[in-house]
């Protein structure tokens, strides 16, 4: 492992003027930043550890609003009874991460900006995993694994399973950076590289996730995630939805892909198609083609374009609580 | 000549019990010291560099920054400028230092200039691969004639690539040198004959060798030998004049330590009206690295069709040699030919076990096939439940059974065994054999307390050294026939020279006394007899010590068995998720000395098996040559939950028990890949023409767009 410096900051101000630093990265649970370093495929000068950072960590339930701080870790969200009984769906979520290490260790700020596991840039070759005339190694080489929505030159999938679900629930992303705390959508935390040296997140240098806050109360919500083994493994497609109004009826739908692009997919066509809907199987199967409609498998993905339309569906038939 | 055989059943205490292995607490609570475990003072670690291209030549190698640095003891070249590298991951030079971390930097700090050179790593489209080595063509009857005029013909096109042993506890070794005797911890295989390719290589002669691998965490046939990192490890060694341990990393395991040749094959079968097997003609391929690989034996287990023509492709790739994995070339020439047998049986309309009952005859062990087929059905309500492929309920989820049939070999190999008998009753047994985690300790334990009617606690077995009679390597399932017969031998032999001293203590001739139950008496009147401690003490003030020889005399061991495996799956057909439900393995392997150890074995076959059906494979980079799932995320074993419910039958008794003891290690998994194939065929209608069963390949078959070209 190359050597590199490491910091233990006690608050948010300290933490991020060490993150202002060049070549300092933040450090969660360390279940993926650890491993990219001693795989060399990442290199820092300094960790930044915010382990010990005060307000980073804990849960909160306050009328419909749900707050969790960055720092708590996965497990400790699937042991808060009130936050899984207000979100299922988290349950489901949490419960994919099929191993207690990586639940005990792993963060939710951690999950939410975990790295791709595209196997290119997991051995060293990028991120876009480009070479160096500029051919890409994803699109002429083996993506069984990789988007059916590419972005640009990014064909590596985002592989939270955080993320669809606080995006499909339009949840917050709090951010502090040097000019103090900022909000986005968790959406727009992400971002598809299209260069070399860019990230897949919008953080800035100095930026830390301080917490995510979603609205839990007016919605009723589903994660359905495709593995092909039960035991540990990544899932090969995963939909989350939300849909507000009650019984059958859906007065707004979101659909939410993952592991389908670089960023979590947002499939708003299939989304609207169903706002203001009665569902049935066929407006849900009609979601779920509209949802893959504008999909562009790579040579050895189009069976993943089949997966998302069964997700879609699934996702859908739980959240409304009905047979698909 | 004296007489060797097995005790008559009703007087067997030992043989075919079910104790524990007699290595389970220390293997469980940590404290058995795996090679891999052994820490001696002043110990360096060793780490490998390799070639990051598949294909290159060496143009410039600079070690000297790696030399220079801090804790840094041997920088070793090991192929230096000009080499011509042929696959990813092979090895180019290696580092020892004082820690596992500096070796790693070191690596980093040698530079290396590659010419990089053109590859091939995907043999599926053998058309395209440069050195493509077609074998001579072998016909029998005439298979143009018989097609002709068949009943009912099918034509696949069927496959599985290269995949990796994965031993948990990779290939590597403890190196120690004092002076010019070297003693090396070796996760092995073969702790007799390593000696001897460790010495001619490092140019000392091979008694100054010591092996030792008293536990070890798994080979499955790719452990036989010192390998380029024993050697690099003893030199290491040697120029440091310390101790060196060296066992690769986790990508290192995966991609050069060990992997089953992949095979294709575009097969035609056909049957006459009775549903008789008439015709064959297969046109196979596949690779097993650099070095191609040889032809799969098809048709498999109905080798005696009767008009057959087959011809075989080696193909080279830029991608490590192959080595042997449980039952070579077994499971995938079971995959191929089971898979077209269960399409044509679909064909003529019959039910697969009918159909496979119809041609037995064509086997080479058909009462033992019809009987294990009867059972494993039964095991598996088949008559009950199977149904013919198609959907049959209203569900994305459907459900299917396959079938599938396998032989293997299994004689034991060459083994000697010391047996001891000290004055005090002490029994000990001295076997340069090792125990690669299928109980080998455990069961020449049994063998020597059965002879001498003692207790397991009783007896003492070393092994895992060479500095004890030669014994063959653990490989073919040879190893328990031939410790058995080995250790039987010298047992009744050593048992039969105390008896000699008994015998006048008891007013008797030595032939008529027994030894059971830690007791000696004459046979048929226990009251004339005396405990073993008393009998041992006869022998006077040096202990009995004989030699047992495999082979030898007596009928004490033979080959060749037979099994059958029920798949049950679970196939979703709209995610093209297959889950094994149920596995149903019956099994024979002669006389059967632990029948929990023998069980173990095959639920060991059938979690192996799963794994190869629905997960494992190599992935090879077709773009940089490497392996891209050289790891264990995306290299996948099949996990606990996955694994389905495991139901084995072992066949005992009268026709088995007294064709004496045959190995068991291999044969369990040859048949899952095609019994697995089958249940999903059977449940979604189509066959998925290649393993691993991944989604991709399921819903491809299911949408008709299968498979290979
Ligand atoms: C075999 C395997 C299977 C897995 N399966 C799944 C799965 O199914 N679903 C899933 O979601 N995950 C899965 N994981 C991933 C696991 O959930 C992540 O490794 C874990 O959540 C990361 O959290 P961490 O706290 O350890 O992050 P770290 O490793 O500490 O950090 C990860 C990255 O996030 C950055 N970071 C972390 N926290 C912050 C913060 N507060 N502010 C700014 N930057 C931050 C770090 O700088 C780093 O770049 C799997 C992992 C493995 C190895
Ligand atoms: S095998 Fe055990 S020690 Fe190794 S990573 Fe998994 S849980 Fe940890």
């Amino acid at each position: 492992m190359r050597p590199f410096g490491y910091a233990a900051p006690a608050t948010v101000e300290q933490a991020v003027g060490l993150l202002a630093a060049e070549g300092s990265e933040a450090l969660a649970g360390g279940t993926d930043l650890l491993s990219l370093l001693k795989d060399d495929v990442e290199r820092v000068d300094r960790l930044v550890a915010l382990r010990g950072v005060a307000g980073l960590s804990g849960i909160e339930l306050d009328g419909g609003m749900l707050r969790i701080g960055a720092m708590t870790t996965l497990q400790e969200l699937r042991d808060h009874d009130g936050a899984i009984a207000a979100l299922p769906a988290l349950a489901v979520a949490i419960d994919g991460v099929a191993s207690p290490q990586l639940r005990e260790m792993g963060t939710v700020g951690g999950d939410l900006l975990q790295r791709p596991r595209c196997w290119y840039y997991r051995r060293g070759f990028g991120l876009l995993a480009l070479t160096e005339d500029g051919r890409s190694m994803v699109a002429e080489g083996d993506n069984r694994y990789h988007a059916i929505f590419p972005i640009g030159q990014a064909r590596f999938v985002n592989p939270s399973s955080l993320a669809p679900l606080l995006v499909a629930l339009g949840a917050e992303a709090v951010v502090h950076g040097p000019a103090g705390e900022r909000r986005l959508p968790v959406e727009a935390l992400y971002q598809a590289p299209q260069t070399a040296g860019e990230r897949e997140n919008t953080l800035a240098p100095g930026e830390l996730l301080a917490g995510v806050e979603a609205n839990v109360d007016a919605s009723r919500s589903a994660v359905y995630e495709i593995r092909q083994r039960r035991s540990l493994d990544w899932p090969l497609m995963a939909a989350a939805v939300t849909l507000t109004g009650s019984g059958s009826r859906a007065e707004r739908a979101r659909i939410v892909l993952g592991h389908a692009a670089p960023t979590p997919h947002v499939a708003a066509a299939a989304g609207d198609l169903l706002s203001g809907q009665e569902l049935t199987p066929e407006t849900v199967a009609a979601a779920a083609d509209a949802a893959v409609e504008d999909a562009r498998p790579l040579s050895g993905n189009r069976y993943k374009v089949q997966l998302a339309r069964t997700a879609v569906r699934r996702a859908l038939g739980q959240a409304a609580g009905m047979e698909i | 000549m004296a007489d060797y055989s097995w005790p008559e059943a009703d007087r067997r205490a030992q043989i075919g019990a079910r104790p524990a292995r007699l290595d389970g607490p220390v293997k469980s609570t940590g404290f058995a010291k795996y090679p891999s475990d052994q820490n001696p003072r002043g110990l360096l670690a060793a780490k490998i560099l390799t070639c990051p291209h598949a294909h290159a030549r060496i143009v410039r190698i600079d070690t000297s920054a790696a030399e220079a640095m801090a804790g840094v003891r041997v920088v070793h070249v090991i192929q230096g400028e000009g080499s011509e590298i042929q696959w990813a991951g092979d090895e180019v030079a290696a580092v020892a230092a004082v820690t596992e971390d500096v070796a790693r930097d070191a690596l980093r700090a040698i530079q290396v200039d590659y010419e990089v050179l053109p590859h091939f790593v995907t043999e599926e489209d053998r058309d395209q691969a440069p050195g493509a080595r077609e074998a001579g063509e072998r016909a029998e009857g005439d298979p143009d004639a018989a097609f002709a005029t068949a009943h009912r013909t099918v034509e696949r096109t069927l496959g599985m690539p290269q995949m990796a042993h994965m031993c948990l506890e990779p290939h590597g070794q403890v190196c120690s040198w004092d002076g010019d005797e070297l003693e090396v911890d070796a996760s092995t295989q073969a702790v007799s004959t390593l000696a001897g390719q460790f010495a001619t290589e490092l140019g000392v002669p091979a008694s100054q060798v010591r092996i030792r691998t008293e536990y070890m965490g798994g080979g499955f046939g790719s452990k036989f030998s010192p390998d380029r990192w024993g050697i690099v490890g003893a030199e290491l060694a040697r120029k440091a004049g310390a101790p060196v341990k060296l066992f690769l990393e986790r990508d290192q395991e995966v991609t050069v330590a060990g992997s089953r040749p992949s095979a294709f094959a575009r097969i035609r079968a056909a049957a006459d009206e009775q549903g008789k097997l008439v015709a064959w003609d297969s046109d196979s391929w596949g690779s097993g690295g650099l070095p191609g690989t040889g032809q799969t034996p098809l048709p498999y287990v109905f080798s005696r069709l009767p008009n057959r023509r087959t011809r075989h492709t080696s193909v080279p790739t830029n991608l490590a040699g192959s080595r042997a994995w449980r039952a070579p070339n077994h499971p995938q020439a079971c995959f191929l030919t089971m898979a077209v047998l269960d399409d044509l049986a679909d064909e003529l309309g019959l039910d697969p076990i009918d159909f496979l009952e119809r041609n037995l005859d064509l086997t080479g062990r058909p009462d033992t096939y019809r009987e294990q087929l009867t059972i494993a059905a039964g095991m598996a309500s088949w008559k009950e439940r199977w149904q013919p492929r198609g959907r049959r309920r209203e569900s994305a989820v459907q459900r299917g059974l396959g079938v599938s049939v396998h032989t293997w070999g299994g004689r034991g190999h060459s083994s000697n065994c010391d047996v001891t008998v000290h004055p005090d009753g002490a029994v000990e047994a001295r076997i340069g054999s090792q125990d690669i985690g299928t109980g080998t300790r455990t069961i020449v334990a049994q063998v020597l307390a059965e002879t001498f009617g003692l207790e397991l606690h009783q007896v003492r077995v070393s092994l895992g050294d060479n500095v004890y009679p030669q014994s063959g390597p653990s490989g073919g399932s040879s190893t328990v026939g031939g410790v058995t017969a080995s250790t039987r031998r010298a047992a009744q032999d050593a048992l039969r020279e105390v008896l000699v001293h008994v015998a006048p203590r008891l007013e008797a001739e030595p032939e008529q006394l027994v030894a059971e139950g830690g007791r000696v008496f004459v046979d048929g009147d226990s009251s004339r007899g005396i405990p073993w401690p008393e009998a041992a003490a006869q022998i006077g003030g040096a202990p009995i010590s004989v030699q047992g020889r495999n082979p030898g005399p007596g009928r004490l061991i033979s080959s060749g068995v037979g099994g059958v495996q029920i798949a049950e799956v679970e196939v979703d057909t709209e995610t093209g998720v297959v889950h094994v439900e149920r596995m149903i393995a019956v099994q024979d392997c002669g006389l059967i000395i632990n029948r929990r150890l023998a069980e173990s074995q095959v639920y060991g076959g059938l979690i192996m098996g799963v794994g190869y059906a629905l997960y494992e494979e190599w992935i090879p980079d077709p773009v940089s040559g490497r392996l891209l799932n050289a790891d264990m995320e995306f290299y996948k074993l099949a996990g606990l939950v996955d694994v389905g419910s495991l139901e084995v039958h072992m066949m005992t008794g009268p026709g088995y028990d007294e064709r004496g003891v045959i190995g068991l290690g291999e044969p369990p998994v040859i048949s899952p890949g095609a019994a697995i194939s089958n249940a999903v065929a059977n449940a979604i209608g189509v066959r998925v023409p290649y393993l691993p069963l991944t989604p991709d390949r399921v819903l491809d078959a299911l949408a008709g767009r299968g498979g290979p070209a």
